[in-house]
């Protein structure tokens, strides 16, 4: 394989948190150098970066489907792969399996699923799994709802020294409900749950977690008492870490008017207060993780009346524009900006990658963050375009992009 | 019997909601459906000013009382009505909707009235066809027609709904008659109250400009008019009230109850009424203040009014060609 020379580039390393200028050399598949005014090597293509932002290639912590034109529109070398696959990532040759699917042009980390058929009720074979590439275990779309399952799960993935991922919804709570209680809820006739669903599964999990002294992490949390309570069991030093989705930073109910399927999310989009508060969360660090929760749904399952509609969004090819617009909105410096969609995932899960260190895996992304472009869910690159930011415009472009030091787009 | 231009067209194409009406085109509405209560009365009630158009009500979700409404209005107006009703319906087979509205649509009609179980279904469906739709319900949404239908009762039995003081109560979180009729009643003035239990009332509802009341007797002080909703006896199950029995006693409208409102209140039921739940017999039977048989005779006027109004400029087109 050729080496590669980047000149001349704005190389960030959300490990460390560095922002410099500098040149990066690629060989043999992982970063050969760093440093100022490097040499090329005889054969080595040469991109000239021109000031633009050279970082490691995105790991993208929450996907429900690999959809690998979409991740590597939009920048990601890495995904962490929801066990709500059909069938199930319940089982380690479904596993191996979901690892192989991304290949060459995307790396696909599986999160095994908690139980068999994520029926929350019997545990599914984790240390197997463990064994053949899962990364770390999760309870999918939807909570575990009988706390003694859920408190055997943190204990048993505890012992193995796996990570829960838990999604935050009191099951009860919101069965049957599309929206989030309020305003637009009642006004436009939606089945729907308090943002408290939320905070109650949030509370009880944390709860058992610090009971079972395992490492628990929030899928994704969307409402300001969810933000709160990971906030406070962070100060507390309990190990316990917490992603969200550009909707919820960007987007609240107010997208549902018409009754856009589009809108229709999972967990659903909340109110100002509660966009403001995950916004904070982000900014001073309790969301450590910005994920696409990528969900490509055919036009089938979403051009229904609202509540039959499919919940979900494409995700993948609009994850770093979207958040490279908490960055232009300040919310974020452009170094923390991408250690939540690279260093923090790799970090709280073992993976490679999310550093430009002498030695890492050469996935990287070039990209500019200031070029303008308009989404549009009709041409959007993936399985569907099913996003709720159709028609908005946003900043933020790849350039390039290498995994494992192979060019992956023109 | 007055010329279709008389009076200013009516802006939209479909009518989906109350919502986002202009209190004048819901006066023009009723002022149209007054004219239609005349009609009505007379021995020989057709008028044939939608003769050779064909009027689909596709009801996917059950009822009796608001198609047959509809088919007597169409008829009644000239229309060839044909009934597409739920339980022989292709969306059981696991057609798409939209599937289902391209068909509907391929067989050219001039108006289709939907009522759907899903709340926006019917908006969704009148983005697919080339003919007005006509929301007939959906979902916890909207039922416009009902609330203008009971404007239409309030109005002549009282002269007005400006100022007027009116209590909806009963199951406020599943009605879409209850939100048509928030819409409706702020739009023109009304004084509107929510009276429901805590378990039954959606939330922000003051966000409609209506007060809410979780004590019945305290939400009927004073009121002018009175509108039941229909309790569904499987919210039993969903824990949202213990018992009929109960209900009854903590919101059913009995004689005793009403002496909390005006003397000369008037008592409205969108039907069909569930006798000893909501409503005691003998205030649904007390023809001084029990108007609930009269809103079904406005109910036909009204949807008469909405089908003349919506196949206007259709009609105009198609006499020029």
């Amino acid at each position: 394989m050729k080496p590669v020379l980047f000149r001349n580039a704005r190389l960030i390393d959300p490990a460390v948190g560095t922002d410099v200028r500098g040149d990066l050399l690629v060989a043999e598949r992982v970063i050969a150098a760093v440093g100022q005014g490097l040499a090329a090597p005889v054969e080595a293509e040469i991109i000239e970066a021109d000031g633009k932002v050279l970082a490691p290639g995105l790991i993208d912590s929450a996907v429900f489907r690999t959809d690998v034109a979409a991740a590597v529109a939009g920048g990601i070398t890495s995904v962490l792969l929801m066990p709500d696959q059909s069938p199930p990532l319940d089982d380690p040759a479904l596993v191996e399996r979901a690892e192989r699917l991304g290949k060459p042009k995307l790396w696909v980390r599986p999160l095994a699923a908690a139980t068999r058929g994520l029926n929350g009720r019997e545990l599914a074979e984790l240390s197997l799994m463990k064994d053949v590439g899962a990364v770390g275990v999760a309870t999918g779309r939807a909570a575990i709802a009988d706390a003694q399952v859920m408190l055997r799960l943190l204990r048993y993935a505890a012992g193995l020294g796996l990570v829960v991922v838990a999604h935050a919804e009191c099951p009860s709570l919101t069965a049957g409900a599309v929206a989030t209680e309020g305003d637009y809820a009642t006004r436009l006739g939606l089945p729907s749950a308090p943002s408290a669903a939320e905070a109650i599964q949030i509370a009880r999990d944390l709860r058992l977690a610090r009971e079972a002294g395992a490492a628990l992490h929030i899928a994704c949390v969307s409402t300001a008492e969810g933000v709160s309570l990971v906030r406070e069991a962070q100060a507390a030093g309990q190990d316990v870490t917490a992603a969200t989705a550009p909707a919820y930073a960007l987007l609240s109910e107010t997208a549902l008017a018409g009754y856009r399927s589009f809108a229709h999310l999972s967990p659903p989009l909340r109110d100002e207060t509660d966009r403001a508060a995950v916004r904070a969360g982000l900014a001073d660090g309790t969301i450590g993780m910005l994920a696409s929760r990528h969900d490509p749904r055919t036009e089938e399952d979403k051009r229904q009346p609202f509540a039959d509609a499919a919940p979900g969004a494409a995700g993948c090819a609009t994850l770093l524009a979207l958040g490279l617009s908490l960055f232009h909105d300040a919310v974020l410096p452009l170094p923390r900006l991408l250690a939540a969609m690279s260093a923090n995932p790799a970090r709280r899960f073992g993976l490679p990658g999310g550093t430009l260190a002498l030695g890492a895996p050469a996935d990287l992304l070039l990209f500019d963050p200031a070029a303008p472009w308009r989404i549009d869910a009709g041409t959007l690159p993936g399985l569907s375009g099913n996003t709720p930011f159709d028609g908005i415009p946003v900043a933020g472009r790849v350039l390039r992009l290498l995994k494992g030091g192979e060019p992956l787009n023109p | 019997m007055k010329s279709p231009s008389a009076n200013p067209p009516f802006p939209h194409r479909h009518l989906l909601a109350i919502e986002g009406l202009q209190p004048w085109e819901i006066t023009f509405l009723l002022d149209e459906a007054e004219t239609w209560v005349e009609a009505g009365r007379r021995t020989r009630k057709r008028d044939g000013r939608l003769e050779g158009l064909t009027q689909i009500n596709a009801f996917f979700e059950n009822s009796t009382r608001t198609l047959l409404s509809f088919e007597i209005a169409g008829k009644r107006l000239g229309a060839d009505v044909v009934n597409l009703a739920a339980g022989s319906s292709s969306l059981k087979k696991g057609e798409t909707l939209l599937d289902t509205a391209l068909t509907l649509n391929a067989m050219r009609p001039d108006l289709i009235v939907i009522r759907h179980e899903r709340s926006g279904a019917v908006a969704l469906i009148a983005e697919k066809v080339d003919c007005p739709v006509l929301n007939a319900g959906d979902g916890r949404h909207e039922h416009p027609t009902q609330a203008l239908l009971d404007a239409l009762t309030i109005r002549r039995r009282k002269g007005r709904i400006e100022g007027l003081r009116v209590a909806i109560c009963g199951d406020i979180l599943h009605s879409r008659v209850a939100r048509s009729n928030f819409h409706l009643l702020a739009a023109l003035g009304a004084e509107v109250r929510a009276v429901a239990p805590p378990t039954l009332m959606p939330a922000h509802v003051e966000r409609f400009g209506v007060s809410a009341f979780t004590d019945m007797d305290a939400g009927l002080e004073g009121a002018d008019v009175i509108m039941m909703l229909r309790l569904q006896l499987e919210r039993m199950d969903g824990a949202y009230v213990p018992s009929t029995r109960e209900y009854f006693r903590t919101f059913g409208l009995t004689r005793e109850r009403l002496k909390a409102a005006r003397p000369d209140v008037l008592i409205l039921h969108p039907g069909p009424m569930n006798r000893g739940v909501e409503i005691d017999s003998a205030v649904a039977d007390d023809i001084q203040r029990s108007a609930i048989t009269e809103q079904v005779e406005m109910g036909v006027a009204v949807r008469m009014a909405c089908l003349d109004v919506l196949t206007r400029e259709r009609r105009m087109q198609g006499s020029g060609q």
